[in-house]
């Protein structure tokens, strides 16, 4: 291993790598248990591994031992799978910790509750004085601790909100589970007839679920989010000294000279010390036609170098590029999206004081009628625990996560807590064009003749210029016409002679047309356009038509290519746009009442996803664009669109339901626990069936098409 | 009545003994795949 790298003794980094603890893989084509044989065994066998993993949840794999990155990744390929090497830095730590000790404490909660309620139910079936007092005392043995240990997170959470003055869910979650528990000790040691520790348990067991649940599917998307941005690989080249050293984008530093390969992103802002450059600059402005720029022009991150490598200099740090903006745009979103207030919270906000000052009229109530404190003080707790929000808690968390599992399955990544709920008040759409309703130019060859598409494959084979490879690619399984006097001239095209025929493919201005990109001409006759400059995204103007709300088409390209995307959908569009007129159009919109959902993937949309009510960006967006918006579309076709929509619109229906649910069963437990009648026979009773309900009315996400 | 001192430690340490375990297997990353492993049980392996 160590001989067979010679460049590795130029580059201790290279060695260090290799020998790293584990490289991983995404693999997104691995779906049964024959991939995960045939991927293990085979890789076992490559030198240097020492153990193989596939995991076929996250369809990643992890090697361990001394082995090469793209020897690992040859062999993935050998074997027939798409690989893609992860960023494990990016990655951070795959472990779940506080999801872990959630359902550490659902646990505890749950062989709790179980042991409890059992000897609850000898003394609801009527064991009598020492024996009841012994079952009451054993169930406080057990209640206590496990309240201490499993009932933390809503304690925890009670107290930030109260610190700052506020009240939230978990207020009179945690009064009415500390309260159950404390007054049922005394009531035990008393020797009294009533004690709430199933009640208390079961309160904790059931609202641990729905805090489970709720973490389950944020944390579900977070680690998708995580995985998009490990796929893209943090590193540039530096030359130092005619040597290139590849480097981590962090530790460039202003002043650097940087190599940027064909078809590979500019890591940091900077100025061009190559003689011209063409760039791919769509994600940074929204421009369709790649920019031709000379030595010393500015060229910023993001930019995608279209033709031959060129060399730049750094005009800041590397790490102050990206995440200065990122840093920016992102506390932008966050912002605009923590003033929104989700609906669980708002009807915490309506809850929480109703539950507290109920529980105390009744207290008040019951004293002044009796003049017993502690029965008085019974009824109470009777109030607050049956009132509990264990339904409530569960409402929504319940039918989120069922409804963020069904968009993930269908390639949708949600990123935010409230988004469904934005997604499903959205009355108008703005749409970004490049990179969102279109996709990159391709090379066209549909329109060529078999002895064309012969010759164009022949010369295409002489160059290693990515147009060449692209139409190489359109062209697969033809075969390559005969030619001779194969000639290549830099920066313009290739040319050579074909049955004595001048035979050439290049740009347009050499082969004399302006009017064509890229060209194929033969003889004297007039050159065939090849370069296709826009695809419609597939599945896009079947979504906008399904979806049935306004649409506009917002963007930063030039009126031509703009107008042409723009009739063919059918839409009314705004060109030439900067990224600040897209906020003013979005802020217009805004000020007529529009609820607008952005969808975008460039440089230029950032803000404009932030500050929508809503957001999507297609998951090729720039890092920050992604940051920015809600929901991450990670499928190529757009088709799907709408059920994002209507998946939005179906959360909030059965959100609602749950909420009607709970009140209904509240409406008519309060009334008997106000009146003394609440045993907790009644508490559990009405505890479980409220939240299986709410459980159960949850699962119908499955069904929507 | 008397059964009651055998039966309720019996109850509990049995049920302590399924939480211990169940913890065993969150500490020991058992569900970190779910998917696999499910899979896993078809593989023709000599291996493990």
């Amino acid at each position: 291993m160590t001989t067979a790298c010679p460049a590795c003794v130029a580059m201790p980094m290279a060695q260090e790598v290799a020998a790293g603890p584990a490289l991983q893989f995404s693999l997104p084509g691995v779906h049964c248990a024959a991939c995960i044989g045939k991927i293990e065994r085979g890789l076992e066998s490559l030198r240097g591994v020492t153990s193989v993993r596939v995991n076929l949840s996250l369809k990643r794999v992890s090697i361990a031992g001394p082995v090469d990155a793209d020897r690992a990744l040859a062999a993935l390929e050998g074997l027939g799978f798409e690989a893609y090497p992860l960023d494990l830095a990016a990655l951070a730590s795959a472990q779940d910790t506080t999801g872990r000790a959630l359902l550490i404490r659902l646990a505890v909660a749950g062989f709790a509750m179980m042991n409890v309620m059992l000897l609850s139910v000898a003394v609801w079936s009527g064991a009598q004085d020492a024996t009841r007092d012994l079952f009451h005392l054993i169930s406080a043995m057990i209640a206590l601790p496990t309240v201490g240990y499993a009932g933390q997170p809503f304690f925890l959470n009670a107290l930030s909100a109260l610190k700052v003055g506020r009240l939230n869910m978990d207020v009179p979650i945690s009064l009415a589970i500390i309260l159950a528990a404390g007054m049922s000790l005394f009531e035990t040691l008393n020797g009294g007839q009533h004690a709430y520790f199933d009640a208390a348990l079961s309160l904790t067991f059931f609202l641990l679920i729905g805090r489970y649940l709720d973490h389950q599917t944020r944390s579900a998307a977070r680690s998708a989010a995580k995985e998009l941005t490990a796929l893209e690989v943090h590193t540039a080249q530096v030359l130092i000294d005619g040597q290139s050293r590849k480097m981590p984008v962090q530790e460039i530093t202003a002043g650097d000279l940087i190599l940027v390969p064909t078809g590979a992103r500019i890591p940091v802002d900077g100025t061009l010390t190559s003689a011209s450059a063409l760039l791919d600059r769509s994600l940074v402005t929204g421009e369709s036609r790649a920019a031709k720029l000379a030595e010393g022009a500015n060229v910023q991150a993001g930019e995608v170098n279209l033709a031959a490598p060129v060399t730049l200099r750094a005009a800041v740090n590397g790490s102050d590029t990206s995440l200065r903006r990122m840093a920016a745009m992102v506390e932008l979103a966050e912002n605009g999206r923590n003033r929104y207030t989700g609906l669980a919270d708002r009807a915490a906000q309506i809850y929480a004081p109703a539950v507290h000052l109920l529980a105390f009229a009744a207290f008040v109530a019951w004293f002044f009628a009796t003049g017993d404190t502690r029965h008085a003080l019974n009824i109470a707790i009777a109030v607050l625990i049956i009132t509990c929000p264990c339904a409530l808690g569960l409402a929504v968390p319940a039918v989120s996560t069922a409804a963020i599992s069904k968009l993930y399955s269908n390639g949708f990544l949600v990123k935010h807590a409230t988004a469904l709920e934005r997604l499903a008040e959205v009355d108008h759409i703005v749409l970004d064009k490049t990179g969102t309703l279109t996709l990159p130019a391709g090379v066209d060859v549909s329109r060529l003749s078999a002895e064309e598409k012969s010759i164009a494959a022949a010369l295409a084979q002489g160059s290693a210029h990515v147009w060449s490879q692209a139409l190489l690619a359109a062209l697969e399984g033809v075969k390559p016409a005969d030619l001779t006097v194969l000639k290549e001239q830099a920066g313009n095209g290739i040319e050579a002679l074909w049955q004595s025929q001048l035979v050439a493919l290049g740009r347009g201005a050499w082969l004399g047309d302006d009017a064509v990109d890229l060209g194929l001409k033969i003889g004297d006759a007039p050159a065939t356009v090849l370069q296709k400059h826009e695809n419609l995204r597939p599945g896009i103007a079947e979504a906008l038509e399904a979806i049935g709300l306004p649409c506009e088409m917002l963007t930063g390209d030039d009126t031509s290519p703009a107008r042409a995307i723009a009739a063919r959908l059918d839409l009314p569009m705004t060109a030439n746009a900067r990224p600040e007129e897209k906020l003013t159009r979005l802020e217009m919109l805004k000020d007529q009442g529009h609820r607008v959902l952005m969808i975008g993937d460039g440089l230029n949309d950032t803000a404009a996803l932030a500050t929508a009510h809503a957001s999507i960006a297609p998951s090729t967006a720039l890092d920050a664009a992604r940051n920015a918006a809600d929901v991450v579309v990670l499928r190529t076709s757009f088709a799907d669109l709408p059920l994002v929509l209507r998946v939005a619109r179906f959360t909030r229906a059965l959100s609602q339901q749950n909420f009607a649910i709970a009140a209904a069963y509240n409406f008519i437990a309060v009334p008997v626990a106000l009146a003394g009648f609440a045993t907790p026979l009644a508490a559990a009773l009405a505890m479980s069936i409220s939240s299986i309900t709410v459980l159960a009315n949850a699962q119908r996400m499955r069904f929507v098409k | 009545m008397n059964v009651l001192v055998i039966l309720i430690p019996v109850s509990l340490i049995l049920g302590g003994a399924g939480l211990a375990a169940f913890i065993w297997t969150l500490r020991s990353d058992q569900y970190d795949d779910d998917q696999g492993n499910a899979a896993r049980i078809l593989l023709d392996d000599p291996r493990d």
